[in-house]
């Protein structure tokens, strides 16, 4: 199967959504004929022209206000946040307009858009305005979903399924991860948002992730199989809607759970998972649960701090041979 | 003041009766609140309606229009009814949404209300992204962004006048400038001369005028809507005006105002000046006068008996609708 990178299955996605669909169009910060800071739009603005991809005003609350207006009138916008941190910026129109506007209107009228909040996460040394892990921002708010892929091929396929959408999605890319190369097959295919997936199947410890932890997690999975514990990696590819069912089925197999984000530990959606185990399945767990996630600090610049905060394999591999010790 | 309109006798008229329903719903609300069954907190308009009335009449029904949370005048011209308006103020389940929203925020987009917000200021973007809308549809429509003299210190006053700016799109931002941000009066929060003039440092044209003066708001809009609809972008109007009540109701009365100041403003009151002009013109009389007032009284009678006696909304209603169905016929989240 061919393979292409992260960044590059999110553009072919955007073009063949833009293609079938005439209402579909992208808007942001250098997006257009730059092709985005990340390079994940790049060839659309030729294809498609200025009136379909289109630069903006550095102004990420009109952006994101106005992608909200034209989704109400019948549009589909993508709009591109540069540094995932910038949707501080934007939340008014994301908590307050975005999230709200089917149930404030009764069903009249929706949101159908995807806000991509690019290049969330750590390991660019880019300090800690541009590196920050902020889903936990969001997942309590009820009327967003909330999409965060970790490999080429569901980055593709949750994409084209986002902007089908009739309601507001954020769709969160981790800045690591746009250069990874994957299997994507050619032709259009789509993934059911709210569906995780088993990204490695394991009878022994149930270890749950999405977006850049994932890599980390089979990476951690790979190095306990040496150690006799065979690890289940799931991603969850969706923090809302939430697939409790997978978590659990696993956890009932494995009585195991570990929770890996790359987000602060305290407070971080792993807390929400922890919390959906110890109100299901708590009869099955075995040991406690435990959380590898980023210390309570802002992200630090200087590569030996950096390094130091971003979560890595031997973490997870250490806290996974506590889950396993007791 | 000379006009130049072309408006018949029966769309003056009709002006009129507008101008009487929108104080008649607006005092009787506030002379509600506080003997129970109203829910929502009112935030009375009185004193500013020439600007809800005069912008808005002359709109088609797919102009989308933004009120503030002194625009009651724009639900009524654009057909809202005064029954679902007043049922959901009694926060009963023929109001909006079935419940789930104030009238201040409601969403009516088939009537042309696109929005209201509880974040002052946040729905300029939202205006602009509608006529973004219209702009890629190729489409004649405009939007009418209402806010107050407080939203446009916020943030969102300059992202969304900017990026409308930049894509000359069809919308008209009414600043209803009553002189208060809430309490704080105009020269405690800003220090400039007026907020017109921002619009030229965008690069589109910003008008103050008087905006208790329901035929030079009529015309004002007017001329910038053709503006919008011929691709040439947006435009500022700043409506000087005033309110007569507090901030809303329920609170410290009148603390920080001095009633000598109301008595002024209310010399300048849109109603009384536009009777004098059909008077003027021979258009109304006493009689005509009392039968205008007398119709707006029995149509909110009825609007108050309805939100009076219909039902609160079963409480399974709350659960409902969070997120749109996923239903690929509907467009925009509804079928059009």
């Amino acid at each position: 199967m061919r393979e292409m990178m992260y960044r590059d299955a999110i553009c072919e996605a955007l073009a063949e959504e833009m293609r079938r669909d005439a209402s579909v169009f992208l808007m942001g910060e250098d997006v257009a004929e730059h092709g985005g800071n990340f390079r994940a739009t790049v060839g659309l603005y030729n294809e498609f022209g200025q009136q379909r991809v289109f630069d903006t005003p550095l102004s990420e609350s009109a952006l994101v206000g106005a992608g909200v207006g034209a989704a109400m009138m019948g549009m589909r916008p993508v709009v591109e946040v540069m540094f995932a941190d910038f949707v501080t910026i934007a939340m008014d129109a994301i908590v307050n307009h975005a999230a709200k506007v089917a149930y404030m209107s009764g069903g009249e009228v929706s949101a159908p858009m995807v806000i991509r909040l690019a290049a969330y996460g750590a390991g660019r040394r880019s300090g800690a305005h541009h590196s920050q892990s902020i889903e936990s921002l969001l997942t309590n708010v009820p009327g967003l979903t909330i999409v965060m892929p970790s490999t080429a091929y569901d980055a593709k396929g949750l994409l084209k399924t986002s902007i089908r959408t009739q309601n507001p999605v954020l769709f969160i890319e981790h800045k690591m991860l746009y250069a990874k190369k994957g299997e994507v097959p050619e032709g259009e295919y789509l993934l059911p948002i709210g569906v995780a997936d088993i990204k490695r199947a394991g009878a022994d410890l149930t270890i749950v992730s999405y977006g850049r932890m994932v890599d980390v997690s089979l990476a951690a999975a790979r190095t306990l199989e040496k150690d006799g514990v065979n690890a289940e990696v799931i991603d969850l590819r969706s923090l809302q809607p939430l697939d409790e069912e997978t978590i659990l089925a696993s956890v009932r197999k494995t009585g195991h759970l570990l929770i890996v984000h790359e987000a602060p530990v305290r407070g971080g959606f792993g807390g929400e998972v922890a919390a959906v185990v110890a109100e299901k399945a708590l009869g099955y767990l075995d040991a406690p649960i435990r959380r590898v996630g980023a210390p309570w600090v802002p992200v630090p610049f200087s590569p030996t701090l950096e390094d130091a905060y971003v979560p890595k394999e031997a973490d997870v591999v250490k806290a996974a041979q506590a889950v396993m010790a007791n | 003041m000379e006009y130049t309109n072309k408006l018949e006798s029966r769309d003056l008229l009709e002006m009129y009766r507008l101008l009487m329903l929108t104080r008649e719903f607006e005092d009787r609300l506030c002379g509600l609140w506080g003997r129970g069954g109203v829910v929502e907190l009112p935030h009375g308009s009185q004193g500013q309606e020439a600007i809800a009335i005069g912008a808005c009449y002359g709109l088609r029904v797919q102009d989308q229009v933004l009120p503030s949370l002194r625009t009651r005048g724009a639900f009524i011209v654009k057909g809202v009814p005064t029954t679902l308006q007043m049922a959901g103020i009694f926060g009963k389940v023929g109001g909006p949404a079935r419940g789930k929203s104030t009238t201040h925020h409601m969403t009516d987009p088939v009537r042309g209300v696109l929005l209201g917000t509880g974040l002052i200021g946040s729905d300029i973007p939202v205006a602009v992204g509608a006529a973004l809308a219209f702009k890629l549809q190729k489409k004649e429509s405009i939007v009418v962004n209402f806010f107050g003299d407080g939203a446009a210190q916020r943030g969102d006053f300059h992202e969304g006048l900017n990026f409308a700016a930049v894509f000359k799109l069809p919308v008209i931002f009414v600043l209803e400038n009553n002189g208060y941000a809430e309490y704080t009066p105009l020269n405690k929060h800003f220090a400039g001369t007026n907020f017109a003039c921002r619009a030229e440092g965008y690069g589109f044209p910003g008008i103050r005028l008087d905006g208790n003066d329901v035929l030079a708001v009529y015309e004002a809009v007017q001329v910038a809507a053709a503006r919008a609809r011929a691709g040439e972008g947006p435009t500022l109007l700043e409506c000087m005006t005033y309110r007569y009540r507090n901030h809303c109701e329920g609170q410290t009365p009148e603390y920080m105002r001095d009633p000598a100041e109301i008595a002024e403003w209310q010399k300048k009151d849109p109603i009384p000046r536009f009777e004098a002009y059909l008077v003027e013109r021979g258009l109304l009389n006493e009689a005509d006068r009392s039968r205008v007032y007398a119709a707006a009284q029995a149509e909110m009678d009825t609007a108050i008996r309805y939100a009076e006696e219909s039902p609160f909304p079963p409480v399974e209603e709350m659960s409902t609708g969070a997120y749109a169905p996923e239903d690929p016929t509907l467009v925009g989240g509804r079928r059009i």
